[in-house]
């Protein structure tokens, strides 16, 4: 049974990787801008050669 | 798209219908010079794309920009004001583009470096409309970046209230993380706690229940400790203002349950109520996020500022030097172009001025302007070049001395919402049960009953559904609203709205439209011949009278004018047929100076009798009698207005006896009629109106919504900025706001009978964790749901539910 504390442990683990990849997602802006991103996927390769520096 | 084909002719480049097809590039037909120069230069640089992706994506270049109208961007000071960084090499810098609308614009800004080789990269944030561009210094200059965006059609906005101060909007992502952590806690914690609702404790071992239990703890630590300090600290400055606001209860509630279950936890005794905790709390910010979502390109608290040029051409020993504006002193002469806002109160001196005073008064027909009259800023030069000799520095203007008014410098007060005398009021009730519960239990000597029923009664009745019901019906309120492009500022303004009961309008511009002038002839009908030959002198002209008439007279085929002359500011002559037409003002064509006339008017005379009069108004706004028919058997209405009283009778044949029409108010006086109305009359006021000169009373009333013919122009500091597409939905938004308390009520009544059966077990001391988790997340999702169903409900039968979505435009 207590093959079940490690399974806890691991499932938890699992689920703060989605909640650190939320709050990644967060602090990158990526939910201040949703119309640009959904965009700039559908435009042609050519142009995004140039990377954006900050 | 064939256009050959279709029967009216649209500018490839921007859409707009062009009857002149001589501007044409093989098949593709523009409207005017400035759309084709776009073409161009787009198609030079390989950019054709932009045509591609959506269909007539550009805007009309009718509007041409003079050759040195960013000379001031050389200017070393004005540069520093705008650029975010600089080093030897390279500059960033950030722009706003109202003009972006589409993917296209998108794709082509993205591609800037195409047609400017200088540029490095340009990246865009389309909520914001902002354009971030890094440039190489040694290949091209700001100037240069913003001429090249302004020639393909993409003016940026620099005013004068970036150059004051850079405005730095942080967007609140806290609420966001908390909102994640909270979820993922109350998520675990309910798996965790699937042993305990099933009564499975006795089926697992000992060390594994001991495992959990410390888990949950665990987990909750930072629900308690992160995300539900706002809750704190907002019940904390109310009680510290000596004032209950609905977070007190809820922040009591949070920690009672907390501490009571460590205390169940730690003593053994019990599984606690964590479960039920975080849940709520993260139910609580989800709602508090949807309510609060802001828009991110419009802004509420416009002044003057921002739409002031931060500088413009003065005249030195015969040369013009773009200054910044605060640096321009009285008695300096200043210079401006055609379609250019004049910032400074200021005497005419060189010039026939035609001021459009629609950003300050709403008043869309251009005014002439004599040589030695004084014209105040905020007026736009519809003619050719001036000459002006500033009377007012920039601070001490009238506009600005509107603006530094009383109203302007403290904010509204917040009065209370129903929904924080409604928390109280249940909180007390709630207190009271508990305590008469506790009493019972005292005095039948159950000791351990009585602190269980205490804290239980606590932790169920808190008003978190309230709360709920109350954030996720505005949240949805306002997506409905802003859907049918009424933009709000806060939620609260949604029961200001329900609660006002007297209309205030402005009259130019508010009631009446803008762009479209009606048009009407003086005397007896004109001969066929007279229209011709009357629009064909003209369609020379480019004064926007001359263009309503034409507009008007509707020919079909146009005469050949000789010895034609335009004389500016006053009207145009020239000779068909050996008749000698003569059109414009009344001190043209008479040759007697006039008098103030209470409309506009263009008189025609042929040889030497004058045939008649034009007489040129705003129309009013599409389904303006309607409206007011509505509006009027409800509300009391006031229609007040800076202009003479030629449209009095009218008005009051449309407004009945309820209303009340004044006019020639100055802006200070609109202040005040709205301040009468609250004091004296103890009214609930809401105010439309659009330009300037009813900021003070927009800001003074309880209600400020501003009309706007484009979302991204001019508005005054308000709590609504309404399309003026959708003026005639104005009613339907105030009964939808309506019933919005409405639902918010009903489903309070709703969380009343959860609450009551939550206080059944909780005064026997029956409620077990079990009990709690299933009443917590069922009444809340209930509760959204209804919410949700009746607010989409009321607005579908009221006819603001648009099927359509396509048309999201924020």
């Amino acid at each position: 049974m207590s093959v079940i504390i490690i399974l806890l442990i691991v499932s938890v683990c699992i689920a703060a990787g989605f909640l650190l990849a939320f709050l990644w997602s967060v602090n990158d802006g990526q939910f201040e801008d949703e119309f640009s991103a959904a965009n700039r996927i559908l435009f042609d390769d050519t142009i995004l050669n140039n990377k954006p520096t900050k | 798209m064939n256009t050959e084909t279709q029967h009216k002719v649209t500018c490839y480049h921007c859409g707009e219908n062009c009857d002149n097809t001589l501007i044409h590039i093989q098949d593709k037909k523009f409207c005017c010079d400035g759309c084709k120069m776009v073409y161009e230069i787009l198609s030079q640089n390989n950019l054709c794309t932009y045509y591609d992706l959506n269909e007539n994506p550009g805007l009309s270049q009718k509007i041409k920009f003079r050759e040195n109208k960013f000379a001031f961007l050389d200017d070393e000071t004005i540069q520093q004001k705008l650029i975010q960084f600089k080093d030897n090499n390279q500059t960033n810098v950030t722009f706003y583009l109202p003009q972006m609308h589409c993917s296209s614009c998108l794709w082509l800004l993205e591609n800037l470096h195409k047609i400017n080789k200088g540029v490095v990269t340009t990246k865009v944030n389309f909520t914001k409309k902002e354009v971030f561009i890094v440039f190489n210094n040694n290949e091209t200059s700001l100037r240069k970046v913003v001429e090249t965006l302004t020639t393909i059609g993409y003016e940026p906005h620099i005013s004068l209230e970036e150059f004051d101060s850079k405005k730095v909007k942080v967007i609140n992502k806290t609420r966001l993380y908390k909102l994640g952590i909270a979820g993922f806690c109350f998520a675990n914690i309910m798996m965790m706690s699937f042993p305990e609702y099933f009564s499975l404790n006795s089926y697992i071992e000992q060390n594994i229940h001991t495992f959990l239990k410390y888990f949950i703890v665990l987990l909750s630590l930072p629900v308690f400790f992160f995300c539900a300090t706002e809750f704190y600290s907002i019940a904390w400055k109310g009680l510290v203002n000596k004032h209950l606001n609905i977070d007190a209860p809820i922040a009591l509630a949070i920690f009672i349950t907390f501490g009571r279950s460590l205390y169940e936890i730690f003593t053994n005794t019990g599984s606690g109520y964590l479960d039920s905790m975080s849940g709520i709390v993260f139910f609580m910010l989800l709602g508090r996020i949807l309510q609060d979502k802001t828009y991110a390109s419009i802004s509420f608290d416009r002044d003057y500022k921002s739409f002031f040029p931060i500088a413009v051409n003065v005249i030195k020993e015969n040369k013009s030097i773009p200054t910044s504006i605060d640096q321009v002193k009285t008695g300096d002469v200043i210079q401006i172009f055609s379609n250019e806002l004049i910032p400074l109160d200021a005497i005419l001196s060189k010039g026939k001025a035609e001021i459009d005073y629609s950003f300050v008064t709403g008043e869309s027909i251009p005014q002439s302007k004599e040589i030695g009259e004084i014209i105040y800023a905020g007026g736009k030069q519809m003619g050719g070049v001036l000459e002006l000799v500033v009377v007012k520095e920039i601070s001490q203007s009238y506009l600005t001395n509107l603006w530094n008014k009383d109203v302007f410098k403290h904010k509204k007060e917040n009065t209370d919402s129903f929904i924080h005398l409604l928390a109280n009021n249940f909180t007390f009730i709630v207190l009271t049960i508990a305590g008469i519960a506790a009493v019972y239990w005292y005095q039948h000597a159950e000791y351990k009953l009585m602190w269980n029923t205490l804290t239980t009664v606590l932790i169920v009745a808190c008003p978190c559904a309230l709360l709920l019901s109350s954030t996720f019906t505005n949240g949805n309120i306002l997506r409905i609203l802003s859907q049918n492009k009424l933009y709000l500022r806060h939620p609260d303004v949604i029961e200001k709205i329900s609660n006002i009961n007297h209309l205030v309008f402005d009259k130019t511009g508010t009631l009446t439209q803008n762009k479209e002038i009606q048009v009407s002839f003086s005397n007896e009908q004109l001969t066929e011949t007279q229209k011709i030959e009357i629009a064909s002198l003209l369609t020379q002209s480019s004064h926007p009278l001359s263009k309503a008439i034409v507009e008007y007279l509707n020919v079909s085929c146009l005469t050949e004018i000789q010895n034609f002359k335009t004389i500016a500011g006053s009207g145009v002559e020239g000779w068909i047929d050996d008749k000698h037409y003569k059109i414009g003002s009344k001190e043209f064509v008479y040759g007697i100076p006039s008098v103030d006339e209470k409309s506009a008017a263009v008189f025609i005379k042929i040889d030497s009798v004058v045939i008649g009069e034009f007489k040129l108004r705003n129309s009013y706004r599409f389904g303006f009698k309607q409206l007011m028919q509505q509006l009027v058997s409800k509300f009391p209405i006031s229609v007040i207005s800076g202009d003479n009283d030629a449209e009095k009778h009218y008005l009051q044949t449309i407004l009945q006896n309820k209303s009340e029409v004044i006019f020639n108010q100055k802006p200070d006086e609109k202040l005040s009629y709205v301040e009468y109305l609250q004091n004296i009359q103890h009214k609930k006021v809401m105010m439309i109106g659009d330009g300037l000169n009813d900021a003070g009373a927009l800001k003074q009333s309880d209600v400020g919504i501003a009309i706007t013919e484009n979302i991204n122009n001019f508005t005054p500091g308000c709590d609504g900025i309404l399309d003026a597409a959708q003026f005639p939905n104005l009613f339907k938004f105030i009964q939808f706001a309506k019933n919005g308390k409405k639902i918010i009520l009903a489903t309070f009544m709703l969380s009343v009978i959860y609450n009551i059966i939550g206080l059944y077990f909780a005064i026997q001391g029956t409620l077990s964790p079990l009990i709690a988790a299933i009443l917590m997340p069922s009444s809340t999702i209930t509760i959204i749901l209804i919410t949700y169903g009746l607010s989409e409900l009321s607005a579908w039968k009221i006819g603001l539910l648009k099927n359509d979505k396509s048309h999201k435009s924020q």
